[in-house]
């Protein structure tokens, strides 16, 4: 098995993600059968290789800044969990 | 009464054709098709929704269009299946997950719309996996989908509810999803053809995003000259999308050969070395495959793809990067499930988040997160980058040799419920042959190409970007040749618990 060199404890907290005990080892056997896969990367000379973030011949997509029908405030407030007084409601998050 | 689609393998050409000759009003075909999926959910479990009123007062729309003689759309009364990641303005729209259980769309996606404009008849959301990150549909939240051809088995993932349906011959549309084998996968086990189309070809707007420099909507039908017409009607450039591309729509539908002269298809060397490892009946089914493609008159030629053996690693850091990035969304504070945390935000969202995700996308998140978090970002993520530049240069440099790649869809025909589910790698494994398309971003359809021990099996046409005309003229020869999925009636057409 590859030996991951991940805290997955760290790593469930940065994503906001919090997991049982059971979750995290279970994760981490997991990830490590995944690993020996993804080892095999390490091994490709890509030094002279560009990055591809995607795939289509498109740059900037620029349009006129000018104001187009939207969603109206009560339709995207249709789904909130809460809200008051035309916006979202949620616990505070400045003491 | 029971279907009238028992027994013959009916297409939305042929629906929409006896429409406009007055034969049968879309009212009565969307009743059927309505009955048809109630009936065979027991069995197959296929729809998240049906939608029966919106279906029965658009077909009747249909149906006053024809009595006034009025033009109609291509798909006319034709009964399609939309997964259940499509929006759909005023109705549920669950991505088979419980954090979006009760969220209804605002507003409808592009596909959608140009598929109700074009005049087809949306009659249920279908199952998928959790977010479509799966290759069974048994990472639902809800309940798994089974296999028309054998309901101990699982469909295929992740829109295993679109293939499911169209499989059983209750609908012979269905629109999917997929971004490393999602629409393919699934076609392949329930014998039907799905189409991934080039990246940027059809548009992502108001489609719930997994991996957005990969997912596609796609076509999953009963034939070929269907997956023309509805790529047809969903392609296309639109300003809510800006990564779809303005490059122009051919008339797939009309150019559909029956021979396949002066077409050079490629062999990939180093798939076939695989496929040889494996299964002895799943290799020489598609040994026959490619005589048959020769038979036709094309030329076979032997191309390779050496990077292709990488493209499960590449996957697995690009998919979950991006997946960890677009799901961060989902926190309980603007719409999806909430769970309370006692006046804390920050409790609110990590509950909400560990209450609301099931297993497969909390294992991608986590992932994902990983590889882009300092130290390893480098290492992993643009790592994984770079070695998607060389997938993709491996594709340029075969259709310099090709016009199209022939190519197993799959390694093995549909497996049993359970096969493989506590086993993520196993399931991973199942999208070998389909994920290096996905990361080189260009066209790939699954057709079918006969059965192993009585389960079906898809072949993998794959095309150079924005070429599907040639990936479908070659799938609809080999088709109209083979008749593979015509010739039988799914298992589930047979099986006697069915109410009728």
């Amino acid at each position: 098995m590859a030996d991951v060199p991940m805290d997955i404890n760290q790593v469930s907290l940065l994503a906001r993600l919090p997991l049982t005990e059971e979750e995290a080892q279970r994760f981490a056997g997991q990830f490590s059968r995944l690993f020996e896969f993804i080892a095999d990367l390490q091994r490709l000379d890509v030094s002279a290789v560009h990055a591809t973030a995607q795939v289509i011949p498109l740059h900037n997509a620029f349009r006129e800044d000018e104001i187009r029908p939207s969603l109206d405030r009560e339709v995207a407030l249709e789904n909130a969990p809460d809200s008051e007084g035309g916006y979202f409601k949620t616990p505070r998050i400045l003491d | 009464m029971s279907s009238i689609h028992a027994t013959s393998l009916p297409t939305g050409h042929a629906l929409r054709e006896a429409i406009r000759r007055r034969e049968r009003s879309a009212e009565e075909i969307t009743r059927a098709a309505l009955h048809d999926a109630e009936s065979l959910q027991g069995p197959l479990h296929a729809y998240i929704r049906l939608l029966p009123e919106r279906a029965l007062e658009r077909a009747r729309r249909i149906d006053g269009l024809v009595r006034a003689g009025e033009p109609l759309g291509t798909l006319a009364g034709v009964p399609v299946a939309v997964k259940d990641l499509f929006c759909l303005q005023g109705e549920f729209t669950t991505c088979g997950s419980r954090i979006l259980e009760n969220f209804r769309s605002p507003y409808s996606a592009t596909v959608v719309e140009k598929l109700e404009a074009a005049g087809a008849i949306i009659i249920g959301k279908t199952n998928m996996d959790e977010f479509a990150m799966g290759s069974s549909c048994e990472n639902s939240a809800f309940f798994p989908t089974r296999n028309p051809w054998d309901t101990t088995r699982v469909p295929g993932g992740s829109s295993g509810g679109s293939a499911s349906t169209v499989g059983a011959r209750t609908v012979p549309i269905a629109l999917g999803t997929d971004t490393g084998g999602s629409i393919r996968e699934p076609a392949s086990f329930c014998n039907i053809v799905g189409v991934k189309p080039t990246y940027g070809r059809v548009s992502r707007y108001g489609m719930i995003a997994f991996a957005s420099s990969l997912d596609q909507a796609g076509p999953m039908t009963a034939d070929v000259r269907d997956a023309a017409d509805v790529l047809e009607v969903i392609a296309g450039y639109d300003p809510m999308d800006s990564t779809s591309v303005d490059v122009a729509v051919p008339p797939y539908a009309s150019e559909l050969p029956d021979d396949l002269h002066g077409v050079r298809i490629g062999i990939v060397a180093e798939f076939e070395a695989s496929i040889a490892q494996g299964d002895a009946a799943l290799a020489a089914l598609y040994k026959q495959a490619y005589k048959d493609l020769e038979r036709l008159g094309a030329q076979l030629v032997e191309v390779h793809l050496p990077h292709a053996q990488y493209g499960l690693a590449t996957y697995y850091l690009i998919a979950p990067a991006e997946c960890s990035s677009n799901l961060a969304r989902y926190d309980g504070a603007r719409y999806g499930r909430r769970v309370d945390g006692d006046g804390d935000v920050y409790a609110m969202f990590d509950r909400t988040r560990a209450a609301g995700f099931g297993d497969e996308v909390k294992r991608r998140i986590i992932l994902g997160t990983y590889a882009l978090s300092t130290g390893y970002y480098d290492a992993y993520y643009v790592r994984a980058q770079k070695v998607r530049t060389l997938i993709k240069s491996d594709f340029d440099s075969a259709f310099a040799e090709c016009d199209v790649i022939a190519c197993p869809a799959v390694s093995c025909p549909p497996f049993e419920l359970g096969a493989k589910s506590q086993d993520p790698l196993a399931m991973y494994l199942m999208d070998y042959f389909t994920i290096p398309m996905s990361l080189a971003g260009i066209p790939a359809l699954s057709i079918p190409a006969g059965y192993v021990s009585d389960l079906p099996v898809g072949l993998q046409i794959v095309a150079p970007a924005f070429h599907e005309g040639r990936m479908l003229a070659v799938a609809h020869a080999y088709e109209q040749a083979t008749q593979h999925a015509a010739a039988r009636i799914p298992a589930v057409r047979s099986e006697g618990a069915r109410a009728s």
